[in-house]
């Protein structure tokens, strides 16, 4: 991140409300103390995020004193695009996607830290720490650098722009111990509560606010059920799990001994087998 | 993993997790050696996947499988397969397992054509590495070169898998032969610390579980061997201490912090430190963390140091322990693993990062380059892709520097193209040159035989000399013209054009023309510098005086010719009025009159200007430089 603020013109750090978010912020918090992070923090808003995350997105934007820019894709709304009639991809693809690129264009942003992991998928494990994107945003596979030792090359072109996963080294676990560790607070929809969901093809969606309400199909009855988020996004492509974890080692133990990843609650991945590396080609993250 | 103890007491495993060390390492085997399915296993084993993970890797495994029934290890790892469809050239992929004791980060590297720049960039971070080999074929080239990248790269502690046992029938016999041949090897390389571990991958034999079919080996399984081996962290907090200034920190007027990542030793306040390049000491005041001061800040933290005196510190600069500082310098001998399509060329100027600095760096000759697969030390003006060579660099401002060998935080740097911005090269920082070393350096990176090459030619000088009025200047223009027709970058210095510029302060004294026949030589000398061909039309009296002249130049490149034409006969055709002159006394000192010529004794040429006119003797004197092989 030091190195990031050191070299580039304009950098953010993107938020995204998410535990990773959470880590990131804290590590930024150390990585210029006594000053503040010396960049803004942006969230792209797709709209459809849990009430929750609103809350906890203001209360971290007033405590911590954030410079918070919010994007919304004004185009994509206009348009009508949302996660249930448009399809996870879709909805996705315009709100996300399109919307960072709006966001990162208009506040003419060169770099932008973002959370992903090595480890959440495969196709991630040689992703680059400094990932290089065209005037476009696009990442260009043949454009990508060596990365030695600990010496980052950030240099780029006018308009060029790169991404920078701080987190790339950590895994779940890691996160999670770290959260643990330093008492980082996170939203709350990690914990296990009773909350209103209803079961959607196989999976635990919740009826957290009265646009799903009213979209509740025949038959569909809200039902209260102790479930957790293992990943948060928006609500209606978020699924649930059935849970007890209350607290973080409740959770890191369920965690560990979890049969399954944490993809899994990611509609988006469900929807489509395309490749993250598709995704990530046309800008995704 | 330890699923019990997370499962009855999570306080106790979260607990016994923060204890666990990191350890970083590199994998490096041949194609079909065994590396997916080795690196697969490993995380099978170690419990790393989740039951989707390994549903989806049965499906696959009965899909596109190699081995029948039995799961695919390898395709776990599939996605270096899908960046060769795309045409990346560069890859290293990470993985990331863990065990009760230690928390791993695997670099893999596939065994195609790049191999040498992706390994390199692995290995760049690893504290081990783990090298492959099929049993069945034993010490190969492939296996030397991995060895020798990782030894280069600054890795002591290798592990040499030799894989595939099953296919050798478990042999006591064929292991002890690969040892022995590896042995020779290392030993060639200077390489002291490695451990060869019979396994099968493929049955999972000696990787976690020992093997029953080898009961002949008693030493550590693949993986007591990675929970054992030493980690180079700890070992860099024995080092001097070292904080590459990544970040000024100025919140406000009254806190002034340096912000890095300690790249070596150990720092608490009161400790003198030295700001290099600039030299200028100072006391630790502070070492500040978002946490609390520390009392000790050590090797591997990312800190903030704040200094008892209000000095200029900047990103790119050094704090380093006062009692060991780190050497300054410019001008480095270096080892450079060239990673780029386009060349490495000697004479282009990169820009170098090393520590936290960004200062353009000159690549002078290049030394040599090595041909790893037999450590053969090449001859090399250029270094191409995967190439490794020796080189000296120059770098615009000096910089504070460890030895690679010392550390590899402040001695190892990468070059990156000031057009594309790619990075093209990564190095190790060998030593400083010294002063004398220095001087030919600078010479070295444009020099004279550079400016020559490009212009096609050798330089030299042709240095006609002889009374006034002898034909000198008319010689030198119909040499001239001759070259210039044939394409030859030449100048012409002619003593009258001179005595008007240059040496118009100097008057016609013995003490004066030495001065004058001095500025000449210089002149022509700085001339040949730039590679042209250099004219000299001077009357040059003294014999010691051309002596002098001829001294300045190497052997062969300073041709005499002397255009002969005695006093009388020059005064008699007088084609410059000059004599007419003298004899009204309206020049003084005009030699051959009224001051001496001293013939030369051994001329390279002598012309006899009563027997040729100016055509021919320029001829003699193209023919006499073509002979010499100066033309070709
Ligand atoms: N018999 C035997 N086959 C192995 C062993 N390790 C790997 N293989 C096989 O060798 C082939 C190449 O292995 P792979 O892991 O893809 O090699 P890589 O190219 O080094 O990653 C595959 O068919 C593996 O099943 C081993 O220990 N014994």
């Amino acid at each position: 991140m030091r190195e990031v603020v050191a070299v580039a013109e304009n950098p953010v750090m993107l938020y995204s409300i998410g535990k990773d978010s959470s880590v990131m912020l804290r590590l930024a918090e150390k990585a210029f103390a006594p000053a503040p992070p010396p960049f803004p923090f942006l969230h792209v808003d797709t709209t459809w995020k849990f009430q929750d995350m609103y809350a906890f997105r203001a209360q971290m934007a007033s405590e911590h004193g954030l410079n918070l820019l919010v994007h919304v894709n004004e185009d994509g709304l206009a348009r009508g695009i949302n996660p249930f009639d448009s399809g996870s991809v879709v909805h996705t693809d315009v709100m996300k996607t399109e919307g960072l690129k709006q966001a990162l264009d208009k506040y003419g942003f060169d770099a932008a830290f973002g959370g992903a992991r090595r480890d959440e998928e495969k196709s991630r494990a040689k992703e680059r720490i400094f990932s290089f994107r065209t005037v476009q945003h696009r990442w260009d596979p043949k454009n990508q650098r060596p990365e030695l030792w600990r010496l980052y090359n950030a240099r780029h072109r006018r308009g060029e722009s790169l991404r920078v996963f701080p987190l790339s080294n950590w895994t779940e676990l890691d996160v999670w111990l770290y959260i643990h560790r330093e008492e980082i607070p996170i939203v709350p929809l990690y914990f296990a509560a009773e909350r209103p969901v209803v079961d959607r093809d196989g999976t635990w969606i919740m009826v957290d606010d009265d646009r799903m309400q009213s979209r509740l199909e025949p038959g569909e009855e809200p039902e209260l059920k102790r479930v957790r988020f293992r990943t948060l996004g928006c609500y209606p492509l978020s699924g649930a799990i059935e849970s007890d974890a209350d607290t973080l080692p409740k959770i890191i133990q369920e965690m560990l001994l979890a049969r399954t990843s944490e993809r899994q609650g990611r509609m988006i991945d469900h929807d489509e087998s395309a490749s993250m590396e598709k995704k990530k080609v046309e800008g995704y993250f | 993993m330890n699923s019990d103890l997370i499962e009855r007491d999570i306080d106790a495993y979260l607990e016994a997790h923060e204890r666990k060390s990191l350890l970083r390492f590199i994998t490096c085997g041949s194609v079909d050696d065994g590396k997916s399915t080795l690196i697969g296993r490993l995380l099978y084993e170690s419990q790393m996947l989740f039951e989707d993970q390994v549903a989806a890797l049965e499906a696959d495994s009965k899909r596109v499988g190699t081995q029948g029934e039995e799961l695919d290890f390898a395709l776990l790892l599939d996605g270096l397969a899908a960046e060769r469809e795309q045409g990346i050239t560069i890859d290293v992929a990470y993985r990331f397992f863990s065990t009760d004791t230690r928390k791993y980060i695997v670099a893999d590297t596939p065994g195609h054509e790049q191999y040498t720049r992706n390994m390199v960039t692995g290995a760049s971070t690893a504290d081990c590495a783990v090298i492959l080999l099929d049993a069945r074929k034993g010490v190969l080239t492939q296996t030397r070169r991995h060895s020798y990248l990782v030894w280069l790269l600054g890795l002591r502690h290798i592990a040499v898998a030799v894989n595939k046992m099953d296919l050798v029938d478990y042999s006591e016999e064929r292991f002890h032969e690969i040892e022995r041949q590896y042995r020779a090897f290392a030993e060639q390389l200077g390489l002291e610390e490695f451990t060869l571990i019979p396994c099968s991958a493929l049955r999972g034999e000696n990787v976690l579980e020992r093997s029953e079919a080898m009961p002949w080996y008693d030493g550590p399984t693949l993986m007591e061997y990675l929970e054992t081996v030493e980690v180079d962290q700890e070992r860099m907090q024995d080092a001097p201490f070292r904080l590459p200034v990544q970040w000024v920190n100025r919140p406000s007027p009254d806190f002034r912090g340096y912000a890095g990542t300690i790249a070596g030793g150990q720092i608490a306040p009161g400790e003198r430190v030295v700001v290099l390049p600039a030299g200028i000491e100072s006391t630790v005041a502070r070492v500040v963390t978002f946490d609390g001061d520390l009392e000790l800040g050590v090797a591997g933290q990312a800190v903030t140091l704040t200094l008892e005196d209000e000095i200029d510190v900047s990103r790119g600069d050094m704090i380093a322990a006062a009692d060991a500082p780190a050497p300054v310098s410019q001008q480095f001998e270096a080892t450079v693993i060239w990673m780029a399509e386009e060349p490495l060329l000697r004479g282009r100027t990169y820009l170098m990062r090393v520590g936290t600095a960004m200062v353009p760096a000159t690549v002078a000759p290049i030394r040599y380059k090595l041909e790893v697969d037999t450590l053969e030390q090449i001859a090399a003006t250029q270094l191409d892709l995967n190439e490794i060579g020796v080189v000296h660099v120059e770098l615009g401002q000096p910089v504070a520097f460890d030895r690679y060998l010392d550390n590899r935080d402040t001695g190892g740097f990468i070059l990156i193209d000031r057009i594309t911005n790619h990075t093209v090269g990564a190095g190790l920082l060998m030593r400083a040159l010294p002063r004398s070393e220095n001087v030919r350096l600078q010479e070295l990176v444009v020099d004279r035989d550079a400016r020559a090459g490009l212009k096609a030619q050798r330089p030299f000088v042709v240095w006609l000399t002889g009374r006034p009025g002898a034909g000198k200047s008319s010689i030198a223009n119909a040499l001239e013209a001759r070259l210039f027709a044939a394409g030859r970058h030449t100048v012409l210095l002619d003593g009258a054009n001179l005595r008007r510029g240059l040496s118009k302060d100097l008057s016609f004294s013995d003490a004066d023309r030495a001065e004058n026949n001095r500025r000449a030589s210089e002149v022509a000398h700085l001339m040949t510098e730039a590679g042209l061909i250099v004219l000299v039309a001077f009357v040059s009296p003294f014999r010691a005086d051309r002596e002098t002249a001829r001294s300045l130049f190497d052997e062969g490149e300073f041709i005499e010719v002397f255009v002969d034409l005695p006093a009388e006969v020059a005064a008699e055709r007088d084609t410059t009025g000059l004599y007419a002159k003298a004899g009204t006394g309206g020049v003084i000192n005009l030699t051959g009159v009224d001051s001496t010529y001293e013939d030369p004794e051994e001329p390279d040429l002598r012309l006899d200007m009563t027997a040729v006119d100016v055509e021919a003797a320029a001829d003699r004197v193209l023919a006499l430089l073509s002979e010499r092989g100066l033309l070709s």
